[in-house]
């Protein structure tokens, strides 16, 4: 091992060009655009809540509308966010609570007949906790009479440890507002009408706990914003925890969080798996059709962290010292073709966007079954990520920053002595 | 966070692995030292061992020397493992074929946090996640012959099959529920210590199709943890069958065998290592024969769309399966299925904690020195040839041989299964289970789950293990409070 760290190390000697920006204040710049996404998308969270407030106090289709542009407006800066959650620790602990997915709709509210009712599996599969006031939990009986932030958060998410009882965060307030995606592959998101949230002329009942379990759990994912925007503040314990470690560990978590997106979360579970299955129950946002915006910020999220870029939603630019700089300053080339792999993955993406957007042809209808053209772009995007990965794992190398993940791990560090 | 790092440093290693010299059974031979842990032990899967945190994932993260490519393989294989199935028809055509019959509706419900099951859920309901195999004795030559071949390990029960399945989709019946009872035995310890077993008894209820055949033989069967499977898959078919000692010629009290059984992807008879009997030769076959069994799901090696139903059970083959021409004529084609294997055969192994700790070491000792090694076999050396790159030639640390052991009749569950006798079960692999407790919020041990503590997994050993069990026994309350350190820093 130690002759191949030469190796490079001699490769890397040859291109030295910059000069490099230290570890801590890359660190210290990457809480700071940590700090400007969750601030950025707790200002767009509130403007939701006072959209959704509005469609509460008057359920007419526009005000349902206006709520529906807000959410989609506010998953802009959140999902710019998500390469800090793997890598962080205090990020993915949180993460379920706001952005968990895939949920099983059953449980918050109505649904459609052909859902089927056999869970004996998921027992709370269609609970229904819009239409129900009381709730048997693990054999006792839950008063739900009251829609409260505390009942969602506490008693219902992850209900009996299932995951995909889903009861609070971006995509249950997704679900409140548009209602079920009926459409399969075809054209068409949910279509829930106004009336839903109508107390008056209530068109499926229980308007008023609807409308409940939609402010509270928009009010809970305020909270949660809030919160995470506090952790990156001065004194927030993400940031201390970053700053006070071992400075070469927080680099390599930085890493960490652009891999683990670029190849596992978003190229499998979120792109590949639907594609391959041609489901659009493994749509990412399902109700509301606006996955190709979620699958694109997801690889600017990856982008912006390497390159300690970002726009924020005042359309104010912010930039400082980056891995992109501590890389260059080791071997350009490798900076360089990372740089341009991920340029690469955004015109990809670019494309699923403009399908969507221009053509009116949404992530759902590209990855159904014979769909040949359509498949055919999700699968270049696919390979992007994976192809950006790989350089991922190079500039990880040109840092040097194999020897801080495998601290005293002599047994691997020297194999040929095991085998003697 | 450390696992991506890892990818290319372990590639490396594996590179200078191919180019070694074979390594000689001088590494492998089990210590008589215990002043200090030995090197490379802190790795129990070798470079596939992960370096995450002890918590609730510390069963679910990747071998950390997969390329990007594979590791992208491995999260679909995560996503099917946690995906919701439903019955047919749907319009998806890739999502649906669960049952008619099944006990779960995904792998997850029962293998949750890829870590053990548990008897009994809160209320005290038997849970999903342990199910009963039934069959019966052979009743004619045909059927002699058919386990003479090898190509059946047991008789399935005539109208419910090989096993209970609890659950049906809408409009069929299950086929039942169990019941379990458990009688509490007190074992007296030595220095005035004393221990409560609970020994369970099952009964069958609400049986959906008919009585069963009065000689039917039921064995209850609990999720096991799964990390490590590849690596056990990687063991040179030779070592296993060295460490072999059916007849007891060393007369050391311990024989030892291998389940020798049928394997359907290979199509001929092949040394078991999966199962609580050895009854399976991969992890491949094993996650195949679950998914048709468990949920219902049709396979490559099981293709048949209506699951587990038989042929009496006459509703339950009639109504719509998930087949579809496009998918290979199957609920799940192979390249899913192939997805699922690679995810459970890479389900690292974490790394010892407090491997260094006097405690522990001295639990070490009395570990090695009560003869548990006879069966917890600590090391091996993995094969040249492995279906993972990154499973080839790894010192590994799995305290398991794979074989058959007589275990007593304590545990007997009376019904064979291959080669293996109601009284046999094979060693469980050790490495990792002091993070059960962790990983799943409660810890049960044993095939049925009827330990609560490790302790009480100990002293239901008997047959071979009866010796090693009594010394237990008769240690003192500190010497035992050692040894099971030591099994908890695994």
């Amino acid at each position: 091992m130690k002759k191949i760290v030469l190796v490079i190390a001699g490769v890397a000697l040859s291109s030295i060009a910059l000069a490099a920006p230290s570890k801590k204040e890359v660190l210290s710049h990457y809480t700071d655009l940590a700090h400007a996404m969750y601030q950025d998308s707790l200002t767009s969270a509130k403007d939701l809540q006072e959209a959704i407030n509005n469609l509460v106090a008057k359920p007419t289709e526009a005000n349902l509308a206006a709520a529906k542009a807000a959410w989609k407006v506010s998953r802009v800066p959140y999902l710019q966010t998500e390469a800090y959650r793997f890598g962080n620790a205090i990020v993915d602990d949180w993460e379920g609570r706001v952005n968990a997915w895939p949920l099983d709709e059953g449980m918050i509210d109505y649904v459609s007949a052909d859902y089927g009712d056999e869970s004996d599996e998921n027992p709370y599969y269609t609970a229904n906790i819009v239409a129900n006031k009381k709730l048997m939990i693990g054999g006792k009986e839950v008063d739900a009479s009251k829609i409260t932030k505390a009942l969602l958060a506490d008693t219902l998410h992850e209900l009996d440890e299932i995951e995909s009882n889903v009861a609070t965060g971006y995509h249950a307030i997704e679900f409140l507002l548009w209602g079920q995606d009926l459409n399969g592959t075809g054209p068409g998101a949910g279509a829930r009408p106004a009336s839903d949230f109508d107390t008056k002329n209530c068109s499926r009942g229980n308007c008023d706990r609807r409308a409940s379990y939609l402010t509270a759990s928009t009010d809970l994912l305020i909270d949660d914003l809030s919160w995470m925007t506090n952790q990156w503040a001065a004194g927030g314990e993400a940031r201390t925890t970053l700053m006070k470690g071992n400075a070469g560990e927080g680099i390599a978590a930085i890493l960490t969080g652009m891999g683990s997106l670029s190849y596992g979360e978003l190229a499998g579970e979120r792109m590949k798996l639907g594609l391959m299955l041609h489901d659009p129950e493994e749509e990412h946002d399902c109700f509301s059709d606006n996955t190709h915006w979620s699958q694109y910020y997801d690889a600017k999220s990856v982008q912006n962290v390497y390159t300690g870029n970002y726009t924020r939603i005042d359309g104010s630019k912010v930039s400082g010292p980056s891995v992109s700089d501590l890389v260059a300053a080791k071997d350009t080339s490798v900076d360089k073709a990372l740089r341009a792999k991920l340029n690469t993955t955004m015109a990809k993406m670019q494309v699923l966007v403009d399908s969507a957007e221009k053509d009116g042809v949404t992530y759902d209808q590209l990855i159904g079954e014979g769909n040949k053209a359509g498949n055919a772009k999700v699968m270049t995007a696919i390979n992007a990520l994976l192809a950006q990965t790989k350089d991922i794992e190079k500039a990880v190398t040109a840092l040097n920053l194999e020897p801080i993940a495998f601290e005293g791990s002599d047994s691997l560090d020297t194999p040929k002595k095991v085998f003697e | 966070m450390n696992s991506n790092l890892n990818t290319i440093t372990a590639i490396a290693f594996l590179l200078l692995h191919s180019v070694t010299q074979a390594p000689g059974a001088e590494i492998t031979r089990a210590t008589t030292d215990f002043s200090q842990p030995e090197e490379y032990e802190l790795y129990p899967g070798g470079a596939a061992t992960h370096a995450r945190a002890a918590d609730r994932r510390a069963y679910s993260h990747p071998s950390p020397n997969m390329s990007a490519e594979r590791k992208l393989d491995f999260t679909l294989g995560k996503a099917m493992f946690k995906r919701l199935w439903v019955s047919a028809p749907t319009a998806t055509q890739a999502a649906d074929g669960l049952g008619p019959l099944f006990n779960a509706r995904s792998c997850l419900r029962c293998h949750r946090h890829n870590g053990r099951g548990r008897p009994q859920d809160e209320v005290g309901k038997t849970a999903n996640t342990l199910f009963l195999r039934l069959s019966i004795p052979p009743q004619n030559d045909e059927q002699r012959a058919e386990l003479e071949s090898r190509k059946v390990k047991a008789i399935p029960e005539p109208s419910y099959g090989g096993q209970l399945q609890k659950f049906a989709i809408r409009g069929l019946k299950s086929e039942g529920q169990v019941n379990i009872d458990y009688e509490e035995i007190k074992i007296k310890l030595a220095d005035n210590e004393s221990i409560t077993l609970r020994k369970p008894s099952y009964t069958m209820t609400d049986l959906g199709y008919g009585p069963m055949h009065p000689d039917t033989m039921i064995s209850p069967r609990m999720a096991p943890q799964m990390i490590g499977l590849g690596l056990l898959g990687a063991i040179k078919e030779s070592d296993l069958s060295a460490l072999a000692d059916p007849e007891d010629h060393d007369g050391d009290g311990i024989s030892g065998k291998l389940n020798r059984v049928w394997s359907r992807e290979h199509n001929k008879v092949m040394p078991g290592r999966f199962g609580w009997k050895a009854g399976t030769v991969s992890v491949d076959e094993q996650s195949q024969s679950a998914f048709f069994d468990d949920i219902g799901i049709s396979v490559p090696l099981f293709p048949d769309g209506a699951g587990e139903c038989t042929e009496s059970q006459v509703a339950c083959r009639k109504v719509p399966n998930g087949n579809s021409p496009q998918y290979e004529n199957l609920e799940t084609p192979s390249q899913t299925t192939a997805w699922m294997a690679l995810y459970a055969r890479n389900l690292a192994v974490p790394q010892r904690r407090d491997l260094d700790a006097p405690k522990v070491l001295r639990g070490k000792k009395l570990f090695y020195e009560s003869a548990c090694i006879a069966c917890h076999k600590p090391k091996f050396i993995t094969a040249d040839e492995t279906i993972d790159p990154e499973h080839t030639r790894q010192l590994i640390w799995p305290y398991t041989d794979l074989l058959l052991h007589d275990m007593g009749e304590g545990l007997a569950d009376k019904r064979p299964e291959g080669d293996a006798s109601g009284r046999e079960w094979r060693t469980a692999p050790l490495w990792g289970i002091g993070l059960s407790a962790v990983v799943n919020g409660n810890s049960y041990y044993l095939h049925d789950g009827r330990a609560r503590t490790l302790l009480e997994a100990i002293l239901w050993h008997g047959g071979e293990a009866q010796v090693s069990r009594d010394q237990v026994v008769e240690m003192t309350s500190s010497q035992r409070a050692d040894l099971i350190q030591f099994i908890e820093s695994l």
